[in-house]
This record gives structure tokens, C-alpha cells and sequence, in this order.
């Protein structure tokens, strides 16, 4: 036998319980809960936040989460974390929300808190269709993609086409920090952590309104294996949602991190 | 502090703000604009929260996030956007937080118009959104009062962890009168034990409205209402006018109630022995007294601005023991005081009856009423 030093490399992060999740397998909202996580024990401030959660698979997120957590109506987050943050500017307040949530039945919230330039970050899941109520088409889904809904595959003559969310918050003046950033491989999930860093520290500094829309897979209602989503994720996705950064204010660009 | 001329809508706005109002979040519609523009300035002048939302939708939920931190927070309407708040009223009820709501009622149903109504009281008192709730409904007649139970409503919302709403209408929110504002009260300081508050080192707080145990959820609207059954044995308020030996008595809330009053008084000239009853809690309702009065008196007359929501309500106590009619103008028609007076003498001087409906009788009333202008005019 010889003794070797141990060096632990790899944690579960402060602000995340060992509560299993509801998740699917090879869904990536676990893998975005933990993300947030990561940044605000990195930023010390998992003990000064609020979260907000939303109507959708993420519902729940506040059970994994370790910090005070509200639970807002469908789509009404931003305005519910508006209500927070104007009681307590000095607390670090997000939204975690789903397409269906965020970009059908929330847009008007997240319109009107983007464009009053409030200082809350959000995360948006993309992943093409309504998870929880079992894979329906969201204003997301891409032409062509079969859902509960459009079990022959989304037509855009009769069911339009998906709403680049990213792309249009960021021609808001109020919207300071507005990224996209895929969750199919380990090289984007570092890119997305450092975007979920960047949106947080632009809310601590008081910078204006700051979101992170993340792409991600939805195997089950996708109807493939974790492995396939995430190719199709890469193949299908990307092209209809390009990755990058789609507003960043000067003094976001000037920000030392 | 002296009286002063105020609007109805303004003196509302400041006497939530001198209660110690930390956060509104509101929505322009006439008729209670006043009110959400008197906070756009005052609130920001003393440091305090102010938002001009999106939508009322936005506004509810706004004051729904802000309701979680436990801060003293309200928003205001008009029928129509109050509408549009019901989704959030279910949640702040399911959440069992403390809020206040002001409806500014107008006539409806639809887009109406801005003329005073009672149409809201069954989306106020019974309901409007989903799920088991109650809330407690204040109605005030006058500019005072709709300032005393402005201030009350917060102290109500806290002690209940309870939705609180102060029913007006838009004669009371534009009408200007004499009233005393209350004295300001210092912001609370003390952070209660259920609201979150992103404070290190602190047991972690959720606040949600989700339940998806049925068995876990049913036991948590039997607490809710179980509540309910506590304010309803604490809360009840009313005001007795000219009871003492009524024979007679007219049961109205808000302006009406303050109509039927003027029509009361001059029926007592007329040797009338009518009293009136005005309910100023119309949520809880106040059973004890009209049940005690059915037992007294020989019959009521209830007079609302709807098509007689309230009157249900009266009917449920009264149950069948005294005759009750109905007398009403709805869509925004403000009844004059000789209306109601014709309608007390109608009730002591035609032949009484426990048969049928009161509704279908003032149907028919306003029918022939119709009618009649149609042949004059």
C-alpha cells in the first residue's frame, strides 16, 4: 500500500442539494441547475439570492436548489422577480424559464422587463416543445418537427415559424447582456457557464437586464436516446439557433472577470 | 391632521403610502388612473417601490413577487383589468400572502365604460379566479372611509396572511370630498418568519402555490378556509342606520348603500319606519345582524349598481322568513335617491309576497320602465 494524496476535484456545489431530480435521463436542465449553482458559490452570493421558478419541467428546480425560491404562473416569472428585486435591489434575483414559458405565454413580462432594463438574469431553456405537458409544439419547435401537437410536423403555413428569443430581446436598449449558448457538449457547457457568470455579474454591477438562452435536449419527447439528442441538438438546432453573443453593452464588453 | 379636499382616488393612494406601503405595481384604466399616478410620484420621492407594468397581468405578479418578501404591497384597477388579475389573485390566495387590492368598478360586462357600477362583486366576493379562496371585500361610501379601510386593509392582510380588496366604484374614486389622511406609520422593520428574503446563513424559504398531492392540498384549503371561518367570527363590519324600530330595511353596500341612506331619511320624514344596513366588510358578510333583523322586521330591499349579486347573499340568510325584494340600475347608471324612495314606498305599499324571484319583479320593472321612456320619447 501507498498512501497517495487525495485531491478532490469534482463536488456537488454549496447551493445544490443532493435531492434527486425529476429530470429524464440525458435531459440537460440538471446540468443548467447545476451551472447556476457553480457561478453563485463562485460569486459568493448563494446566500443573498432569489430565485424564481417557472410552469414547466423546471417547476420543481427550488427543491434542488439551496437558497429562497418562489414558484411564479406561467410565463409571469420576470414579472413576479420584478416585484422581488424592486423590495430588494441589492439581492441577486433570476428567472429560470422554459420556451413555452418565457417566449409563448411570457413574452409581454419578458418584453417589458428586458426593455425596462431590470437588473434580473434569466435563464431560457430552449429545447423545441412543451416537456411537462408532453412534448407539444412551442413557439420554438422547429419547421418541420413533429410534436404532440404537430404530429405531422410543424408547417409553417398553418403554425408559423420559431421565435429567435435571443434575437429579439436583443434589439432591446434596457436588455444588456443577451447570449445563446448550447448544452450538447462538454466545450459549450464551459461556454455556457462562462455566459451564466457573465449575466450574473452584470446584474451585481447594476448593468441592466441580463439572459442566457440555453439550448437543450428533451430526449424522451424527442423520442431519442440521450446520445441522439444531442446530435440532433448540434445538427438541427444550431443552424435554426445560431450560438452567440446578441447584445452586449459597452460596459459589459469593458467588464474585467 | 386637518381635513382637506381630496379625490377619491388620490386619498387612497396616499393613505396606502402613509400605511406604510413599500411596493405598487399598477396599470392605467379609468376610472382609477389618479390613484396609479399619485404613486408615480410620491412613491419614488420617499425611496419606495413604484412600477407602471406591462399589463395588470404583469402587475398582479409583480405584486405576488413582491407579496413573498412580506413588504406591505398593492395594486390597483378597474373591472376590466381586475379581470385580467384573477390568475394572480388565485396564486397570492394559494401562496397565503398578505396583498392588497383596490377595484375602482366600472360598468360592465365587456369593455362597459367608465361610468360607476358594482357589477365586480361576484368576481370580488365569489370567486373570479380558480380554486378554493376567499378574500376579505371592504366597501367603502365615502372618500373617509375608502381612506380608514385602506389602512385597515393592510393591517387585515397581515394579520390574516389574506388577500384584502377595497371594493369601490367610480363615483368614489373621482368624486373629491372632505377627509382626514391618516398619519404616516414607520415601514416595518422585522422580516416575517415565512417570507423569503435571500439572507445568508438562513434556512432556505420556498414559497409556491403548487401542490400536486391531493390529499396534501385538500388539507390545505380546509386550513385556508378554516381561516376563513376565523375572520368571518372577527372581521364583520357593518353600519346600522335608523334600525332601532325599522319596520322596514334596505340592505346596500358602497355608493348605493350611501343612496339608499339619502332615500331612507327622507321615507323617515315621510313617517316610512325604514332603517338601512351597509355592510362595509361584504366579505365576510355580515349573517348575524340580517339574520337577527329577518326575525324583526316585516321585509328588505336590496339595492345595488348590479344586476343583484349581493342579493343572493341577503336571500341565503333571510331564507324565505321575510319578503326581499330587489331594486337596481346597472352598466354604469348611478340610481338617484328618489329612485330608491319610490322603491321603499313600493315595498311598504304593494302587497308582499315570498313567491318567486325579487330579480324577475325589478326585470319586469325596468322593462316597463324601458317601455314607458320609448313611448314618451
Amino acid at each position: 500500500m501507498v498512501d497517495t494524496d487525495v485531491k478532490l476535484v469534482y463536488q456537488r456545489p454549496a447551493g445544490f442539494n443532493d435531492t434527486p431530480t425529476h429530470y429524464c435521463p440525458g435531459c440537460t436542465h440538471g446540468v443548467a441547475h447545476r451551472l447556476v449553482a457553480e457561478v453563485l458559490e463562485e460569486m459568493g452570493e448563494l446566500g443573498n439570492t432569489i430565485g424564481v421558478a417557472p410552469v414547466g419541467c423546471s417547476v420543481f428546480a427550488y427543491n434542488y436548489f439551496d437558497f429562497d425560491f418562489v414558484e411564479a404562473a406561467h410565463g409571469r416569472a420576470p414579472a413576479m422577480a420584478t416585484g422581488i428585486k424592486r423590495v430588494y435591489p441589492d439581492r441577486i434575483v433570476f428567472t429560470y424559464q422554459g420556451d413555452g414559458d418565457l417566449a409563448s405565454i411570457g413574452m409581454g413580462e419578458i418584453v417589458a422587463a428586458a426593455s425596462r432594463g431590470e437588473l434580473l438574469t434569466v435563464i431560457f431553456i430552449n429545447n423545441t416543445n412543451y416537456g411537462m405537458t408532453g412534448g407539444q409544439m412551442a413557439p420554438t419547435t422547429l419547421p418541420g418537427q413533429k410534436t404532440t401537437s404537430s404530429p405531422t410536423g410543424r408547417d409553417v403555413e398553418r403554425q408559423g415559424y420559431p421565435i429567435q428569443t435571443a434575437e429579439l430581446l436583443s434589439t432591446l436598449q434596457g436588455a444588456s447582456y443577451v447570449v445563446r449558448r448550447s448544452m450538447h457538449d462538454s466545450r459549450n457547457i464551459r461556454q455556457a457557464k462562462k455566459a451564466i457568470r457573465t449575466a450574473f455579474e452584470v446584474q451585481k454591477r447594476g448593468l441592466g437586464f441580463s439572459m442566457v438562452e440555453l439550448l437543450s435536449t428533451c430526449p424522451t419527447n424527442w423520442g431519442m436516446t440521450p446520445a441522439n439528442a444531442r446530435t440532433w441538438l448540434s445538427e438541427h438546432m444550431i443552424p435554426a439557433f445560431p450560438l452567440g453573443d446578441y447584445k452586449v453593452a459597452q460596459a459589459v464588453a469593458e467588464l474585467k472577470l | 391632521m386637518a381635513r382637506e379636499l381630496i379625490k377619491g382616488n388620490v386619498a387612497v393612494a396616499e393613505a396606502a403610502m402613509r400605511a406604510g406601503l413599500e411596493a405598487y405595481f399598477g396599470y392605467p384604466i379609468t376610472p382609477q388612473t389618479e390613484l396609479l399616478e399619485h404613486l408615480s410620484k410620491r412613491m419614488p420621492e420617499l425611496g419606495r417601490a413604484f412600477v407602471q407594468a406591462e399589463s395588470e397581468l404583469g402587475a398582479i405578479n409583480m405584486v405576488y413577487g413582491a407579496a413573498c418578501t412580506g413588504k406591505r404591497t398593492m395594486t390597483s384597477s378597474s373591472s376590466p383589468g381586475v379581470s385580467l388579475m384573477m390568475e394572480g389573485l388565485s396564486y397570492i390566495a394559494g401562496t397565503e400572502l398578505p396583498a392588497v387590492l383596490v377595484d375602482v368598478v366600472r360598468g360592465g360586462p365587456g369593455l362597459g365604460n367608465i361610468a360607476p357600477a358594482q357589477g365586480d362583486y361576484n368576481q370580488i366576493v365569489h370567486g373570479g379566479g380558480h380554486g378554493d379562496y376567499r378574500m376579505i371585500v371592504l366597501a367603502p361610501a365615502s372618500v373617509q372611509e375608502a381612506v380608514d379601510l385602506t389602512v385597515l386593509s393592510f393591517d387585515l392582510a397581515e394579520k390574516y396572511r389574506s388577500l384584502v380588496c377595497v371594493l369601490m366604484d367610480g363615483s368614489l374614486g373621482q368624486m373629491m370630498e372632505p377627509a382626514e389622511l391618516p398619519p404616516f406609520q414607520p415601514l416595518k422593520k422585522e422580516i416575517p418568519d415565512w417570507a423569503v428574503a435571500g439572507i445568508p446563513g438562513r434556512e432556505k424559504r420556498v414559497l409556491t402555490s403548487i401542490n400536486l398531492n391531493p390529499p396534501l392540498q385538500e388539507k390545505t384549503n380546509i386550513r385556508l378556509m378554516t381561516r376563513w371561518q376565523e375572520i368571518e367570527k372577527n372581521e364583520v363590519r357593518y353600519k346600522e342606520y335608523f334600525l332601532e324600530d325599522a319596520e322596514y330595511v334596505v340592505v346596500g353596500f358602497g355608493t348605493a348603500g350611501r343612496i339608499a341612506l339619502s332615500a331612507v331619511r327622507a321615507a323617515r320624514e315621510q313617517g316610512i319606519k325604514v332603517g338601512l344596513l351597509r355592510p362595509i366588510t361584504v366579505a365576510p358578510f355580515p349573517n348575524e345582524i340580517l339574520d337577527e333583523l329577518s326575525e324583526k322586521v316585516k321585509a328588505f330591499l336590496v339595492v345595488e349598481m348590479n344586476i343583484g349579486m349581493m342579493l343572493e347573499d341577503v336571500r341565503l340568510v333571510v331564507k324565505g322568513r321575510k319578503p326581499v325584494e330587489f331594486f337596481g340600475r346597472v352598466g354604469g347608471v348611478v340610481p338617484y335617491p328618489d329612485e330608491v324612495l319610490e322603491a321603499i314606498k313600493s315595498l311598504v305599499e304593494s302587497p308582499l309576497t315570498l313567491e318567486g324571484h325579487p330579480r324577475d319583479r325589478w326585470l319586469e320593472r325596468m322593462r316597463a320602465m324601458f317601455a314607458e321612456g320609448e313611448n314618451n320619447g
